[in-house]
């Protein structure tokens, strides 16, 4: 107890500039997962996706980031059994948070494709079971939390399939795609919208002191996708198209039309991955600050500190203004046959199933979830060539960030626990 | 190093350059009519040049086709199977080298087509090469099956091109027995070797057509299934 009355400041301000470091890496690590196909189909400049990213993940971590925060606080481990010794825990989270990042710069610079959220839940996991005591982990919950990563990319993949299937029949198989596409991409545009903003006000707007019920949160929703589609709309009507009797300049310029949808579901998949990645930065801070706050109780319903969001939000920003370039710069454009077309489909498939799952607080997997809806494009016969290999590559840096994280935290946490007692 | 970006699962896409290498080999066989006329006039020395020509766009649709091959490592997950552009491939190619093959055997034994025969046989020769267009057409059309998924009426669409290809090629086949049988009228008068070598060329010729309708018939299995 006394070394939280003590030292409680220096480690908060501690856990502040871990949780800073990772946000920061989480910004500049993952902003090519989550804007890389927008890039790569020419739908977006990388200054273009940067600014997007820059406002929309800062969006997605500050208004919808509350909800998962929780989870990686709490539904990890069994905080009961740290009712006594409230320094262990504050400890463990601090070297969460080290071990994390420090994977993370470590994989970031090798090029290795690593999961944010694997290596904070790993290394959560391990500083618990193996520092403290294998029955303090709440196993059932990491079994849902580890579940959901296999669940949820075969969700996406179902959404793409679905999504990228009804563009071919409704826009691609018709005698005149390119008035489809005026008609109906609007319609797509509408359920981006919708769904982001249900979720945000249904999940996020608690903690700015908005509370609003959940038939007044549909109206709202519907109002701001009818919004989305009539700015998509407008900009649509204002897109110059080559007329040619030629079915493939047709093609061409609906692909232009999806490349205005393409720009919405970059901004909702950036909100996407801000709502649901900031936790793995700030939910360990969070729970430093609340127990450190209520003089070691460890309280079960702690409101998140005002500035713990903006902080993950400019943290994950920072990253991407810094270095968020020079990791866009790699993805080039080397990719042969990624049209607007597929890469909507996958995007807002992607997006949307992080946005729900985030709403039930599991945290998930950005970059598996965007994997898992290629795939289901490419199972649609929509994309030319899917490289096996690298999804292999993928899936095993997934496998091992897991015991890496863990093995990290427990070292970080032997030695800071070292430092104190 | 798209490493550790979403990016590396998209692989090199096979169908671009399958068009590219058809249209390779559709070049290469076009030569043949300025090199037949060239024989006919007995400039020998263009038509050593355009054999070149020829012998040389075969040499870089080879190059293509090898590279085809090595780009598609296993593990790659495509809309169409694997197997079924490695075979459109080699099929494809077959048709440069026949080109290849006419042209060197009419050079080597600095065969004439006899004036009797010559208008037929030009005429034969270009639906011959129509044939071979043909198919590049249909192979063109592989960008915007992608773009449809595969279905519906671009599928249809492709299929109707691969039947006018059949029956183009239906009608050099009629073409060339009746060049056979002109040229069995008038061989009596000629060197018999040359004959012999006359009926090859006939077939070869033939051969073009019945080559770019497999390329076709392989397509059709690829959009099959």
């Amino acid at each position: 107890m006394d070394i939280l009355a003590n030292y409680g400041s220096t480690l908060v301000i501690f856990a502040a500039i871990v949780g800073f470091i990772m946000a920061w890496g989480i910004g500049a690590n993952d902003v090519a997962n989550a804007m890389g196909t927008s890039v790569g189909s020419k739908a977006l400049t990388i200054k273009q996706a940067i600014i997007i990213a820059m406002i929309f993940e800062f969006a997605g971590a500050y208004l919808a980031g509350g909800e998962v925060t929780s989870t990686i606080r709490k539904g990890i481990i069994d905080s009961s059994f740290y009712i006594d010794t409230p320094e262990l825990l504050v400890f463990g989270m601090i070297s969460a948070l080290l071990a994390a990042g420090t994977w993370l710069l470590i994989a970031s610079y090798m090029g290795w494709p690593v999961s944010t959220t694997h290596s904070i839940v790993g290394a959560i996991v391990g500083f618990s079971a193996i520092g403290v005591g294998v029955h303090t982990v709440d196993w059932g919950s990491v079994g849902g939390i580890v579940g959901s990563w296999i669940i949820t990319p075969l969700i996406a993949g179902v959404f793409s399939f679905v999504i990228f299937n009804s563009a071919q029949k409704l826009i691609f198989d018709t005698d005149n795609p390119l008035d489809s596409a005026k008609k109906w991409v609007p319609l797509y545009m509408f359920l981006a919208g919708f769904v982001l903003s249900l979720v945000t006000i249904k999940k996020g707007l608690k903690h700015i002191g908005l509370n609003i019920g959940s038939a007044e949160g549909y109206m709202y929703a519907i109002g701001v996708a009818i919004l989305v589609a009539v700015i998509g709309k407008f900009f649509i009507s204002r897109l110059k198209f080559k007329e040619s009797k030629n079915r493939r300049a047709n093609y061409i310029n609906v692909e232009k039309v999806f490349a205005v949808l393409m720009v919405i579901t970059a901004c909702g998949m950036a909100f996407a991955h801000g709502s649901n990645d900031v936790a793995n930065a700030i939910g360990p801070l969070a729970a430093v600050v609340s127990i450190v706050g209520n003089d070691g109780e460890i309280a079960s319903k702690a409101a998140l500190a005002w500035w713990i969001l903006p902080l993950g939000g400019i943290g994950i920003v920072a990253g991407l203004a810094l270095f968020g370039h020079r990791v866009m710069k790699t993805i080039g454009t080397g990719i042969t046959h990624l049209t607007p077309s597929r890469g909507f489909a996958a995007e807002l498939a992607a997006a949307c199933t992080v946005v729900v799952a985030s709403g039930t607080g599991l945290p998930i997997s950005t970059t598996q979830t965007l994997v898992g809806a290629v795939l289901g494009v490419g199972m649609a016969r929509g994309i030319a060539a899917i490289n096996l290999g690298v999804v292999r590559n993928i899936v095993v840096s997934w496998v091992v960030t897991l015991p890496v994280g863990a093995g990290l935290s427990i070292m970080f946490y032997w030695m800071i626990k070292g430092a104190f007692m | 190093m798209s490493g550790n970006t979403i990016l590396g699962v998209f692989a090199k896409s096979p169908l671009k350059p399958l068009e590219q290498h058809i249209r390779k080999v559709n070049e290469c066989a076009d030569l043949l009519p300025s090199f037949f006329v060239a024989c006919t006039a007995g400039d020998w020395d263009k038509a050593e040049k355009i054999r070149k020509d020829i012998s040389s766009l075969e040499r870089a649709a080879d190059t293509m086709k090898r590279d085809i091959r090595n780009e598609l490592p296993g593990g790659i997950f495509m809309p169409v199977q694997r197997t079924d552009v490695l075979e459109l491939v080699s099929q494809q190619d077959k048709i440069a080298n026949k080109a290849k093959d006419i042209s060197g055997r009419i050079l080597g034994r600095k065969l004439v087509i006899p004036a009797e025969l010559s208008d037929d046989f030009n005429s034969y020769l270009t639906r011959c090469i129509d044939a071979i267009k043909q198919a590049a057409d249909a192979i063109n059309e592989l960008d915007d099956l992608l773009e449809t998924g595969f279905r519906g009426r671009e599928v249809k669409l492709v299929e109707k091109m691969i039947i006018e290809l059949a029956s183009i090629e239906d009608d050099t086949d009629f073409m060339q027995i009746k060049l056979r049988r002109a040229l069995m009228a008038i061989e009596e008068g000629m060197n018999p070797v040359d004959v012999m070598f006359l009926y090859q060329i006939i077939e070869w010729v033939g051969d073009l057509a019945d080559l770019a309708e497999r390329v076709g018939a392989r397509l059709e299995i690829m959009l099959a299934r």
